[in-house]
């Protein structure tokens, strides 16, 4: 379709200036032209270059998109306004995100020859990895993860929310994937694809952690971890080749970011993190990293390691993929809520048993250790109760407690959170930490109150953005201390 | 126009009530029924006398092979499954319920909708759509009829599968998620079986039927829940098999 000019209407809305004319589609800031006021945000409008005439296959990418983002919600993507009808005048018309797209940071990497610090990425990381959960969660998986199609909201130091763009290849799991074909082929952006794109996957969720992984290498070190691969060999090389490790570009980049991104950009999906929740959390706080050799390497992996892999990956075959929602389930972040006061052993024992529980069997199951005190707790006049001090005696705490967990290997991380509101924050770190399921005991945090008003577990079970398991203590030792006394 | 598709009733009271509400609750403004109205179950003439009254108000009525089976039913029934309750049902439908059943039509066309009991390839020979190799067969099918249907709705397989273009040149198989609103655009074609009402076979118990919304182009297929113990009841009662009775609890 021919571009529009300012003034110009389609279909009910107005050009009001021209924001980008890509290869695919051109982007206008629009209004509607009924002199209506904007729904609350200001409006962008994709039209396609190819009018449907020309060829329906190319304009396939545009309808996966138009139907994907009319069934998204949420802060993560652009709100959806209006689609054209496709026969007819193909457009879709969305928020327009304010904000830069993470191509801004390495260009202005490139041209200030700075690379962003280890902090910077991990922040820019996480927004993007919480973006990409969310969408995840609503049963979708991106597929063309890039640093044009990734926008950071403004916030603390330039760095907000991460929103992400243009679903002309994503897949919906409740949707016919348009894109299919009976033979297999890689759809995707060769630099960010992952190995399982390249023989035709569609749908793991973890192919888009891969892309992150890529963007995070390019960000750390100013290099792309495969190239630009013009070929269908050169693209199969990530199948089985491990790319240069990022402290081999940048001895500067501290051992837990590159044990972020090589986990990341693992060949064998299984091996990366399991779910874009667990990758957000290391993210957001580096000193929970699980640093493996892999955080230290400084060169490749040897010539036998990748002969080995490169047999194992001629043997990859396609396997369809559960329901995106389907496979993050498997992974969950448990949560426990363990009190400070007020509290028995027997509802500590009780705790214990009911997360062993939640984790199940599940290998990629992660725990959060959770206090939440109160500020009158801390002092910053007595030394005894500073609050590095009082925080140390309830980490402590915590790592005792953990002792009788069967953790089995999977990941556990201790916190301590000061809050007046006790519910209140507990709710708050479930939802910015995307919490799987909170554990908590029923009658632990305000037990004498119990009968006047509505009890922390109440607000938590009422208000929490995930699954709350509330834990009574078990009837033995009850009978227990009723024997004792 | 929202049109309710249901099909392979197969005489299931219960689980024929339970879709007709749920899909009247869900706004239904049209119904389909795609065949199979008898056979296997205990109540062929209560939902004869239904399907009647709704054909009667405007409610399309297609001829499953059972239909045809139970107003012809063999003279010596052999093992086969469908065969055997034949003779039973037969008895049981009046002579004005037989006469309806035997004039059914096999296929409907509303617009570029067209709707079948089995396949739209030679309906009377009633070929089984359960792969994308037979719903293309069952769509060339169609497109000969008039070249500008899209949505082509049956039954018969007793399970719930869409079937699509994707973009090589046979159709693909998409296992649909009960409740799920998914987008059928008419610039595309469609093939759509739509599960069974009366005798689900996916091990789950619930009754199955779907809901095609034309004018947002959207099929939803729903699984209804139904009291599924009393219909097996009613086909001890009667006498039939117990084999019938039973899966229907097991949903096989």
């Amino acid at each position: 379709m021919k571009l529009l000019e300012p003034g110009e209407t389609l279909d009910g809305f107005e050009v009001k200036a021209n924001l980008h004319s890509g290869g695919m589609a051109h982007i206008y800031q629009v209004q509607y032209a009924n002199g209506a006021p904007d729904p609350g945000f200001r409006m962008a409008m994709k039209v396609p270059r190819m009018a449907t005439g020309d060829g329906a296959e190319n304009i396939v990418g545009f309808e996966v998109e138009a139907q994907i983002l009319q069934a998204l919600s949420g802060p993560h993507v652009p709100r959806f306004v209006a689609a054209g009808d496709l026969t007819r005048v193909p457009y879709l018309v969305m928020e327009y995100i304010e904000g830069k797209p993470l191509q801004h940071w390495l260009d202005e990497a490139r041209e200030s020859r700075v690379r962003p610090s280890p902090e910077t990425i991990a922040r820019l990381g996480e927004a993007v990895a919480s973006a990409v959960h969310s969408l995840h969660r609503q049963n979708v998986v991106h597929q063309d993860l890039k640093p044009a199609n990734v926008m950071i909201r403004p916030g603390k130091d330039g760095i907000g929310g991460g929103v992400l763009l243009d679903f002309g290849l994503s897949y919906h799991g409740h949707y016919p994937d348009l894109l299919a074909e009976e033979l297999r082929k890689a759809i995707g952006s060769p630099v960010w694809m992952a190995p399982e794109q390249v023989v035709g996957v569609r749908g793991d969720p973890r192919s888009d952690i891969f892309a992150v992984g890529v963007m995070l290498y390019e960000l750390a070190t100013g290099e792309l971890p495969f190239g630009e691969p013009q070929t269908a060999g050169g693209l199969r090389q990530r199948m089985w080749m491990q790319p240069k490790p990022p402290r081999a570009w940048r001895s500067d980049i501290p051992p837990w970011l590159q044990e972020i991104i090589l986990r990341c950009l693992e060949p064998e999906a299984a091996k990366r993190y399991p779910s874009a929740a667990h990758l957000a959390l290391d993210l957001a706080d580096p000193s929970l990293v699980k640093i493996s050799d892999r955080a230290h390497e400084m060169q490749g992996a040897s010539l036998g390691t990748h002969i080995k892999r490169w047999f194992k990956a001629a043997g990859m075959e396609y396997k369809p993929s559960p329901l995106p929602m389907e496979q993050i389930d498997q992974v969950p972040i448990v949560m426990v809520a363990l009190p400070y006061k007020d509290v028995t052993d027997a509802t500590l024992y009780s705790l214990r048993v009911a997360v062993n529980r939640a984790l199940g069997s599940r290998p990629g199951a992660r725990l959060a250790c959770v206090t939440v005190i109160s500020p009158s707790e801390t002092s910053s006049t007595d030394a005894e109760r500073s609050e590095g001090r009082v925080h140390s005696h309830h980490l402590e705490r915590q790592k005792q407690w953990v002792r009788g967990v069967d953790l089995d290997g999977r990941q556990v991380s201790h916190h301590v959170l000061e809050a007046g509101d006790v519910a209140g924050a507990i709710i708050e770190y479930a939802r910015g930490n995307h919490v799987t399921v909170i554990v908590m005991g029923a009658a632990t945090h305000g037990l004498k109150l119990q009968a006047f008003k509505p009890t922390i577990p109440i607000k938590v079970a009422m208000e929490a953005p995930c699954t709350v398991i509330l834990v009574k203590q078990e009837l033995p030792f009850a009978q227990l201390s009723e024997v004792e006394a | 126009m929202k049109l309710a598709l249901l099909s392979d009733i197969h005489a299931n009271l219960q689980a024929f009530d339970a879709c007709l509400a749920d899909a009247r609750a869900r706004g239904a403004t049209q119904f389909a029924f795609l065949g199979d109205l008898v056979g296997y179950g205990a109540d062929p003439a209560p939902v004869v006398d239904r399907v009647m009254a709704m054909a009667a108000a405007g409610a399309w009525v297609l001829k499953g092979n059972h239909d045809a089976l139970a107003c012809h039913p063999p003279a010596v029934a052999s093992d086969a499954l469908g065969e055997m309750t034949a003779s039973w049902t037969h008895a049981q439908l009046s002579e004005a319920q037989r006469r309806f059943l035997d004039e059914l039509p096999l296929l409907h066309r509303d617009g570029s909708t067209l709707l079948v009991h089995a396949s739209v390839d030679s309906p009377e020979r009633w070929h089984y759509v359960h792969d994308g190799r037979g719903a293309g067969e069952s769509l060339t099918a169609a497109t000969e009829i008039a070249a500008d249907i899209r949505h082509v709705f049956g039954g018969h397989v007793h399970r719930q599968m869409l079937y699509y273009q994707g973009q090589g040149r046979g159709l693909l198989e998409f296992a649909p998620t009960p409740g799920a609103a998914i987008p059928v655009p008419a610039h595309r074609r469609w093939v759509a079986t739509i599960g069974s009402v009366g005798q689900p076979r996916d091990g789950r118990q619930e009754a199955m039927y779907a809901l095609f919304d034309r004018d947002a182009a959207k099929l939803t297929f729903a699984r209804v829940a139904y009291d599924h113990a009393a219909a097996a009841a009613a086909i001890r009662a009667a006498g039939l098999p117990e084999f019938f009775a039973e899966r229907l609890s097991r949903g096989q």
